[in-house]
């Protein structure tokens, strides 16, 4: 036989797993609990005949019990499924719970309504994009602090950027604004020299470029040859043209243009030419050209 | 080990021998007692530091002598390092590739690359920011030429995107701020450009650095160097599309972006050129081929370098092809732990 009021008794003077004691009043955890207040009237073990809504998927569903299946505890709750649109359901609710007494029934109703305001908000926020938090193990991120250390010693960045300036020195991609390494300018010429023979056969100029530096892709000027070797060749030759006749004539030029350093963009080489016809210096020009015979001037 | 080394090499040797060079090289693991275990590890240190001595100052000895009779002395040994041992790796951009400038000519950069449009970065930040992140932005701003700063606010960032491609930028660089410190940094290309998204380390701002410079507002130069992998290249020509592609030598100013293994080091320098006095030694002097004559001092070129600027290091997490889509996006790489399960590998 149940006895509710003895269940009830039981459960609240004694123990209830389902009943958590908060600061501001007793909640009961059962999941079929239609208010979620430990209460006489809430209690879903404490009546026989009770009724809730509960939510699947985001479909809702009114689960029913009555005395007359107590001792089956299998069948015990009777589902319906509840339609999509509120007032439906609570028609729906009303027929189920027609003779039911009036705080069940209001309390289910209650219970739905703030079901379906849940249901609606939860869709909105699923719609708006949130940063997800996502967790690197700790022995990951050891992992990669200690190699990133290893990396930084290895790369000894000071001389390699040290280097790399010092090369694009070399190259000549300064131009003119510095005047003073005159003695590499000679080495350069003379090592120039030894190996100009060779240097008028290799036709493909970016080419040497990428195995000179390619490990150490050298950026800015070099980076335009990559885009349109062929036509970067071709202008350089009109470039060179026009400035052989100049040669010929003023013999006390500034600038080397080797072809070794293939790097000149146009803007560079509209400078140089600017600058020649402006200045008059010291070191002269060489120019070296593949299809004419090589001039060489090495005045001081 | 080396007691079984030794053994193989002085086999023709009497057999009375043997058992004695056995009993000598017991390791000190065989030992249970700890203090004579500790007394004999430290003796045998000694003993390879002073064997180690030695063979340095024969090899010393012996280049100076083959030096001296004017012989070739012996080429240098290489050291093994991880670069050296790196794994085989077929997508390395060889010099010759013409597939890698046909795709380089159709790439997203292109066009800035080839100066048809000047680079207009938008720095924005995520959602909450604070602490070091305004000052590293600041600093950002000044060392990317033509770069804006715009707030958060509640913006989604597919629609930041949007704007910014209205307003014709042609980057998109998001600071991501984690517990209080920079963290994550997110490049987005535009129009449709790559995403790559870069986790932010290490970050030291300028006022923490000692003997800083400040840096001018000339455009600076652009150094990259070891990015050797066709991704390597890629991430490379979307760093330099950052920066404007005519820079100011006048300026002395140059940004590294340097890779070792699949660490990017930015470092922000003022240099300048020096010449050097330096006396001329035998062997190992920079002498310069074609100087012949006898000047006591010799001048060589350097380079010094004055930091300015902040100094972080990056590491590639994921290239996305579009613009930012995490869902639908299509991923060109992505990095998932068990690719670090080997020390040679590199992907950058």
């Amino acid at each position: 036989m149940q006895h509710d009021e003895v269940i009830w008794q039981v459960i609240r003077h004694n123990h209830c797993s389902f009943m958590a004691k908060l600061t501001t009043g007793n909640f009961c955890r059962n999941p079929y609990n239609v208010t979620g207040i430990c209460n006489r009237s809430s209690c879903p073990l404490a009546n026989s005949r009770y009724a809730t809504i509960r939510d699947h998927d985001g479909i809702f569903y009114l689960y029913m019990k009555t005395i007359e299946r107590a001792h089956k505890p299998n069948d015990l709750w009777e589902r319906v499924k509840l339609p999509r649109n509120y007032e439906k359901a609570l028609e729906i609710i009303d027929k189920h719970l027609v003779y039911w007494p009036k705080f069940l029934v209001h309390k289910t109703k209650q219970r739905l309504t703030k079901m379906t305001q849940m249901r609606i908000r939860m869709r909105k926020l699923a719609l708006k994009t949130r940063e997800k938090i996502m967790t690197t193990p700790r022995k990951e991120k050891k992992r990669e602090s200690r190699r990133e250390e290893k990396a930084e010693k290895a790369a000894v960045l000071d001389k390699s950027i040290e280097k790399e300036l010092l090369e694009r020195l070399k190259k000549g991609v300064y131009g003119d604004i510095y005047n003073y390494p005159v003695k590499e300018y000679n080495k350069v010429l003379d090592m120039e020299g030894l190996q100009a023979a060779s240097d008028e056969e290799e036709e493909m100029e970016p080419e040497i470029e990428y195995v000179e530096g390619y490990d150490e892709l050298e950026e800015e000027e070099d980076m335009e040859d990559f885009g349109g070797p062929v036509i970067d060749e071709s202008l350089k030759a009109d470039g060179y043209g026009g400035m052989d006749e100049d040669d010929e004539d003023d013999e006390d030029m500034d600038t080397i243009h080797r072809k070794r350093r293939g790097l000149g963009s146009a803007k560079l080489e509209k400078d140089e030419m600017g600058r020649k016809l402006k200045k008059k210096a010291r070191v002269l020009v060489e120019v070296e050209h593949e299809d004419t015979n090589e001039r060489q001037k090495v005045v001081q | 080990m080396g007691g079984k080394r030794k053994k193989s090499d002085e086999e023709p040797l009497a057999e009375e021998e043997q058992p004695q060079q056995k009993k000598r090289q017991v390791l000190p693991s065989l030992i249970k007692n700890k203090e004579k275990r500790s007394a004999l590890h430290a003796k045998l240190k000694r003993e390879k530091k002073l064997e180690k001595r030695k063979k340095t100052k024969a090899r010393d000895a012996a280049e100076k002598r083959a030096l001296e009779l004017g012989e070739e002395p012996q080429p240098k040994k290489v050291p093994r390092t991880i670069e050296n041992t790196r794994e085989f790796d077929e997508t390395v951009c060889k010099p010759d590739d013409e597939e890698l400038f046909a795709a380089n000519d159709d790439d997203e950069f292109s066009a800035i690359l080839k100066r048809q449009r000047t680079p207009k970065i938008l720095i924005t930040t995520c959602r909450f920011n604070s602490s070091r992140g305004p000052a590293f932005i600041s600093e950002l701003l000044s060392v990317i030429p033509n770069a804006h700063y715009y707030k958060r606010g509640t913006y989604e960032l597919k629609k930041i995107v949007d704007y910014a491609k209205k307003d014709d930028f042609t980057s998109l660089i998001v600071v991501h701020t984690n517990r209080r410190e920079p963290d994550a940094l997110l490049v987005i290309g535009l129009p449709d450009g790559p995403t790559a998204h870069f986790k932010l380390s290490k970050l030291v701002l300028r006022k923490d650095i000692k003997n800083h410079g400040n840096p001018t507002g000339h455009k600076p130069e652009l150094v990259l160097t070891n990015f050797t992998t066709r991704l390597g290249h890629h991430i490379g020509r979307l760093i330099q599309s950052l920066f404007p592609q005519d820079p100011n030598f006048h300026g002395r100013r140059v940004v590294t972006f340097h890779n070792q293994r699949d660490f990017i080091f930015f470092r922000h320098h003022r240099y300048i050129f020096d010449t050097k006095e330096s006396k001329p030694s035998d062997s190992k002097g920079k002498k310069m081929e074609g100087d012949k004559d006898d000047k006591i001092s010799q001048e060589r070129v350097v380079a010094r370098l004055q930091e300015c600027g902040p100094r972080f290091t990056l590491k590639l997490i994921s290239l996305q092809h579009g613009t930012f889509d995490t869902k639908n996006g299509e991923f060109e790489w992505v990095h998932k732990p068990e690719m670090d399960t080997s020390r040679r590998r590199f992907f950058l």
